[in-house]
């Protein structure tokens, strides 16, 4: 696709790349549908143009500035074994049996789909990542704790990281050229290297629309489905291709939820039990203390009731023996007066006698 | 002369000491050459396997295992079963062990370790689990710290301010409680953004409930298996209160876990059932969710149900290392067996032996750490001077 610096420079305006606006942050607890910056760029691959010449590859180096490989960019030897991408490649070719014929392969570009919600972004708990207005998924290694968590999260593995560098290590991953190239009006590397045209840099919705008009002028030649349309919540790089994805090593299973809204529920639940549980807590606390009090004071009452029944029958029996004792005692004194009296009539009837 | 030289064999050449000091030598030589030369040079990790060991068990498993303390600070201090207090200190004692265990592995395996305080201070990206887990792990990290204070406090004479510590003790339990729940659950809401990368019968929108309810029941198991360990080694440290409640906390701790236990096996058929996937359990992986679920979680139910019902203390122990080993082998699945499923056994990750020697040279630290303190301080006895003052 042709394409004007004037038409270039107009698109990177409109995603409001001339601005200082960039760093709007995935947020993961949301219910809204996020359909991408509006006007943000991306790139389409057609995977029907590519001829597997790695001509990206040494672009993406040399713009990138990355290591030397381990074998030529021209050595498409290279090719015979999957890659992956790895802190030396941003992105790779890789090759895939043709539906016609091993003399016909098929290739296919693995590298950062700049997810419209990207799982990296919100998976990062320093926010080293950022979805700039303009579609580039950018890292900051200046914040980057090195915990690894966004290449778990990221649903096409592609973030790598500086595994043999001792206390510096970085992720590394493609930025679709966003600090060296975008900023300045240039295309991605591997973009403007490659000499089929197999890459179409612009705006998203452009490139949709690309991308199905290519459907309509070339029937049978491409599925009926763009990847990255949907997948993921949608991405900014799209694909075409002429076989099932699943047969160029991308997964067709991924779904069309946006990573975010996986955990977004996990982290709505947090101010919840932050709420809740000091109730719950407190309300289980407050009834096992009262247990503790009823009982308490069930075992005072019952103790009372005992003592004061134990009390009474002592009382009882004190105010018994003290009434046995007066009746003894009376008995006692009716004796003594009876014999008294008695010993008194005796002496009487002595004197009388 | 030779009398000195049997003081020395009897209190330094014992070997707990020799193996600990091999440990230790090996991690510290490890230590170094993983600083030294990265990642790459100790571990097994690669771009596809970005966590290994040191995540799934030094920090999912050491995690759930030092449950132990918000589990018997619950039961003692909030469902106020008193009884169960001479369990409190050690329990509390493993929590703040292990979770100091757990924050000194993130600084081996986080590229970076002297930046892990950043997303509380640089930049914070709350929309991250991992950033809940920090600040959960950090808070419940000092709570433990401030709970176990006072042990140290009496240990050191210093009365006014245990008595101080001594006053947050309800306050910091509800707080510890908040802060487990959240990050016990976190851990495995960790794994909730990667719906393509872990297996079905594994990967659920329940995974929180499921890593927090686990937890609970190791949680529970540790405080048992702590406790016969502890007899066996420290039986002279342990005070006539200590002696006289542990059957009875194995018993109770046992009973409770046996509910527990059988509600997380319903809870997960539940999960199962909600996905519908019943077909998988007939495949490779799900005859290993099978084990899991039943062979490891299922036994160790049944196991404390009968040590409950019949008091047989001996079974309740031994029950209670297999749920622990349930509960490694539930972390170690959802980390590393059911991660990354799809991919080929080439592109799949097995520990190093360096990665295996840095978890054990930390379980050994903490072990030394554990007995170091537990000869000196008030854990396994009341002291003397604060006998009956709760």
């Amino acid at each position: 696709m042709s394409l004007s610096r004037r038409k270039f420079l107009g698109w990177l305006t409109a995603a409001g790349l001339s601005g200082s606006a960039f760093g709007k942050v995935a947020h993961a607890a949301t219910t809204k549908h996020f359909e991408g910056h509006p006007d943000s760029l991306g790139v389409l691959y057609d995977n029907t143009k590519c001829i597997g010449c790695r001509t990206c590859e040494a672009a993406c180096n040399k713009v990138n500035d990355l290591p030397p490989p381990d074998r030529p960019f021209d050595d498409l030897a290279v090719l015979d074994n999957k890659r992956r991408t790895d802190p030396k490649k941003y992105m790779v070719i890789n090759k895939y049996d043709g539906s016609v014929n091993v003399e016909t392969p098929l290739f296919a570009r693995t590298g950062c789909n700049h997810c419209l919600e990207p799982a990296c972004a919100s998976s990062c708990f320093v926010r080293a990542y950022t979805k700039t207005e303009s579609g580039a998924v950018t890292y900051d290694s200046s914040v980057c704790v090195g915990c690894r968590y966004c290449m778990l999260a990221c649903p096409f593995n592609i973030p790598t990281f500086e595994y043999d560098i001792a206390l510096t290590p970085r992720i590394r991953k493609c930025t679709m050229c966003y600090d060296t190239r975008l900023v300045k009006g240039e295309l991605p590397g591997c973009v403007e290297a490659c000499p089929t045209e197999s890459f179409t840099f612009g705006k998203r919705t452009d490139l949709l629309n690309i991308a199905r008009e290519r459907m309509r002028r070339f029937p049978g030649r491409y599925l009926d489905h763009i990847y990255g349309e949907n997948e993921m919540g949608g991405t900014s790089w799209l694909y075409l291709s002429g076989v099932p994805f699943k047969k160029i090593g991308m997964r067709e299973d991924l779904g069309i939820t946006p990573a975010p809204q996986f955990t977004s529920s996990a982290l709505a639940a947090v101010p919840m039990v932050v709420g809740t549980w000091p109730l719950l807590l407190m309300g289980i606390y407050a009834v096992s203390k009262r247990k503790d009090k009823i009982a308490k004071e069930e075992k005072e009452q019952a103790l009372a009731e005992v003592t004061a029944q134990v009390k009474a029958e002592a009382d009882q029996k004190v105010s018994e023996a003290w009434e046995k004792a007066a009746q003894e005692k009376e008995k006692a004194i009716e004796a003594a007066v009876k014999q008294a009296l008695e010993a008194a009539a005796d002496v009487e009837t002595e004197e009388n006698s | 002369m030779s009398q000195e030289a049997t003081t020395t064999e009897k209190t330094l050449i014992s070997p707990f000491n020799i193996i600990a000091g091999i440990i230790v030598l090996i991690g510290l030589y490890l230590t170094v050459r993983r600083f030294t030369g990265g990642l790459g040079a100790v571990t097994n990790l690669s771009d596809n396997n970005a966590w290994g060991i040191w995540i799934g068990f030094d920090l999912l498993t050491g995690v759930a295992l030092a449950a132990g303390g918000y589990v018997t600070a619950a039961a003692v201090y909030i469902f106020g079963m008193k009884k169960y207090h001479s369990a409190l200190r050690p329990a509390v004692l493993t929590g703040f062990l292990g979770y100091a265990l757990v924050v000194l592995a993130l600084h081996y395996d986080v590229g970076r370790p002297w930046r892990l305080p950043y997303p509380f201070v640089v930049q914070a990206g709350t929309s991250s689990v991992l950033f809940e887990v920090g600040a959960c792990v950090a808070l419940y990290l000092t709570v433990l710290f401030l709970e176990f204070s006072p042990a140290a406090l009496e240990w050191l004479g210093l009365k006014k301010a245990r008595n101080l510590a001594v006053k947050f003790t309800l306050v910091l339990v509800v707080f510890g409680i908040i802060l487990s729940t959240l990050h016990q659950s976190s851990l495995g809401a960790l794994f909730l953004i990667a719906p393509s990368k872990v297996h079905p019968l594994w990967y659920s929108s329940f995974i929180p409930v499921y890593f927090f309810v686990s937890s609970i029941i190791a949680g529970l198991s540790m405080v048992i298996f702590e406790s016969t360990l502890s007899y066996r080694f420290f039986a002279d440290k342990m005070d006539e209160a200590h002696l006289r409640e542990k059957d009875d906390m194995a018993l109770g701790f046992g009973k409770a876990a046996a509910f527990v236990i059988a509600g997380y096996i319903a809870i997960q058929l539940l999960g199962i059932g909600a996905d519908d996937e019943w077909r998988l359990l007939g495949t490779g992986y799900g005859l290993w969710y099978l084990v899991e679920l039943f062979g490891f979680f299922g036994v160790a139910c049944l196991g404390f149900a009968i040590g409950a019902r019949e008091k047989k203390v001996q079974l309740i122990r031994w029950t209670s290392a297999w749920a622990v080993l349930a509960v490694i082998v539930n972390r170690f699945n959802v980390s590393l067996v059911a991660f990354n499923y799809h991919l080929p056994a080439s592109d799949r990750y097995f520990p190093s032996w360096m990665e295996i020697g840095i978890s054990v040279f930390l379980v050994t630290l903490g072990l030394i750490t554990f007995r170091f303190i537990v000869s000196r301080m008030p854990i396994l006895y009341e002291h003397p001077e604060y006998e009956d003052v709760h």
